[in-house]
């Protein structure tokens, strides 16, 4: 699937809950607990990304030419849109992954996860990813 | 409080909905909010008065200077100082701080040197001294907190020795609440005669402070914390550092006389009051203080002590809930956790229903080591805040849980 296919993919998904915040967050707290753990041996210093208040461990390998992320965070709503971040991103091409501009956020109302005072490390996390991937495109 | 809902009409920014919800504020501890009496006094300032001070001529500068020096007095007579001069105007705690430990960097400490600091001090009250330390071949002395997260005092008597020079401690701890024993404290220094440093950034805001009695050196707060302006502080230094404190900050206003060659300091709390100071900020930390007082010191003590009480009573009886330093010697203060859940998804969470909480380590990550988690969620109460804020945290908090297991 494209990175756009999969955006529209969760936008249907969060759609669903309209104007219910509560239950957009329980989904987002269901995508953190479902997320695929990072091998504890990856949760290296290289590979935290700390921010203020929570911690995110983000480790990628190119696979056939594709970015594989694996991810993990302390906290759980961080770790719901670590999940997310992870679903769009891995399996791409370094190529797309650069150019993705993950309006999809916005679009489900989870932009305020994204600010740069959350202090979360989503932001970084993100630069990271894209930053990785740019390592990988010609 | 009688007239609880007139308070709250003293302060505007209370009255709003956040994501939908009325807005609930338990921050207190990191900036309270202003009072109508205080915002005024400031734009008045800047309408009316607004003029540099000292050495002007002019009619508006001389407005201005008395404000500002009429501000002083209010704030020596809110803490029962007699001089005026004992309060130097600063930026805030941390500025009145590193103003202390640059001046008795320059003369007083020596290599070899101990300063004492409690195990829950905030950052501020850490690092000016750390950097001396660290720059001059000093030393750090930490008093251990008891298994109820108070002081160890017979721990701290130990670390007394010649070489102390310093004990620089917190009288209300901003992520715990618990308030240090100021007289016990007194008790182990003065056989010494150590100078007491005493950051009163969360005990100024809560409690009556009569700085003659408590006759320590140093006495440090910021204006914001207390109904006033924020970049406001001040210092208050005993007769004997007003004289002795060297100059860490100089600079325009300072002075009695400039040569290349040599500068003769003021006297008094100008020589550490270089550049223009925040006129208006001094006047309305003045004005806060006036807030204070109207309402009455002993009434806000009170107040919060009850709000303190009633959410501890109430999160006690969630299981999932554990409080740190619980004591009922508390100013305004309850830090918690959840059991298996992060502080910032709680708070996340809880500002989603539009209450505002802080969450993290607090600027006190050595109490954090000490107690061994990452951070706390920390609610802080001021005057204007209800035992109905409380039910309504409580119910949503319960909910927070249930939406985070």
């Amino acid at each position: 699937m494209t990175i756009e296919a999969i955006e529209k993919e969760i936008i249907e998904e969060f759609e669903l809950f309209g104007d219910d915040w509560e239950g957009k967050y329980e989904h987002l707290i269901d995508l953190g607990k479902s997320l695929p753990l990072i091998k504890e041996e990856l949760k290296t210093e290289e590979n935290i990304i700390k921010g203020c208040q929570s911690r995110v461990w983000l480790n990628s390998e190119l696979i056939n030419g594709k970015m594989v992320y694996t991810a993990d965070a302390d906290a759980i709503i961080t770790k719901g849109m670590v999940a997310i971040l992870v679903r769009v991103l891995s399996n791409q091409k370094p190529e797309d992954i650069v150019r993705a501009e993950l309006k999809f956020v916005d679009v489900i109302g989870l932009k305020e996860h994204l600010s740069p005072t959350r202090a979360n490390g989503l932001v970084s996390m993100i630069n990271k990813m894209k930053t990785e991937a740019l390592a990988f495109v010609n | 409080m009688n007239d609880l809902n007139n308070i709250r009409e003293q302060f505007p920014i209370l009255n709003q909905k956040i994501n939908g919800y009325d807005l609930v504020y338990f921050d207190n501890g990191a900036t309270s909010q202003k009072p109508l009496t205080v915002i005024e006094s400031i734009s008045n300032y800047y309408k009316h008065s607004n003029s540099n001070i000292h050495r002007g001529v002019h009619t508006l500068s001389r407005t201005a200077t008395e404000l500002f020096e009429k501000s002083r007095k209010t704030i020596a007579a809110h803490f029962n100082v007699q001089n005026e001069q004992q309060i130097i105007f600063t930026a805030g705690t941390t500025d009145s701080i590193n103003l202390v430990a640059n001046g008795l960097a320059k003369k007083y400490l020596k290599a070899g040197d101990e300063i004492i600091l409690s195990t829950y001090e905030h950052h501020s009250n850490i690092l000016p001294w750390q950097l001396w330390a660290k720059e001059n071949g000093g030393k750090l002395k930490i008093i251990p907190l008891l298994e109820d997260q108070s002081i160890d005092y017979t721990s701290f008597e130990k670390l007394i020795s010649d070489k102390t020079k310093l004990i620089a401690i917190t009288q209300v701890s901003n992520t715990l609440g618990l308030i240090t024993d100021l007289e016990k404290v007194k008790t182990l220094t003065q056989k010494n005669n150590i100078p007491i440093l005493l950051d009163g950034a969360q005990s100024a805001p809560h409690m009556a402070i009569d700085l003659q009695k408590l006759n320590v050196d140093f006495f440090v707060c910021s204006a914001h914390k207390m109904y006033g302006p924020t970049g406001m502080g001040m210092l208050y230094l005993s007769e004997k550092w007003l004289k002795e404190l060297p100059v860490s900050k100089p600079g325009g206003g300072t002075i009695k006389t400039v040569t290349f060659e040599k500068t003769e300091y003021a006297e008094g709390a100008l020589r550490f009051e270089p550049g223009t100071p925040h006129i208006a900020g001094a006047i309305g930390f003045a004005a806060a203080i006036d807030f204070i007082n109207e309402v009455g010191i002993d009434t806000l003590f009170k107040h919060e002590h009850e709000l303190v009480q009633y959410a501890q009573q109430k999160m006690s009886e969630i299981p999932q809930v554990i409080i740190y330093g619980k004591s009922n010697h508390k100013a305004g203060v309850i830090s918690f956790n959840v059991i298996g859940q992060h502080p910032f998804d709680v708070g996340t969470l809880l500002d989603k229903y539009g209450i505002a909480v802080r969450t993290g380590h607090h600027c006190t990550q050595p109490l954090m080591q000490c107690l061994n988690i990452q951070g706390t969620i920390r609610i802080s109460f001021a005057i204007y805040n209800t035992t109905q804020e409380i039910d309504f945290f409580i119910e949503k908090l319960k909910k927070v849980i249930t939406m985070l297991s």
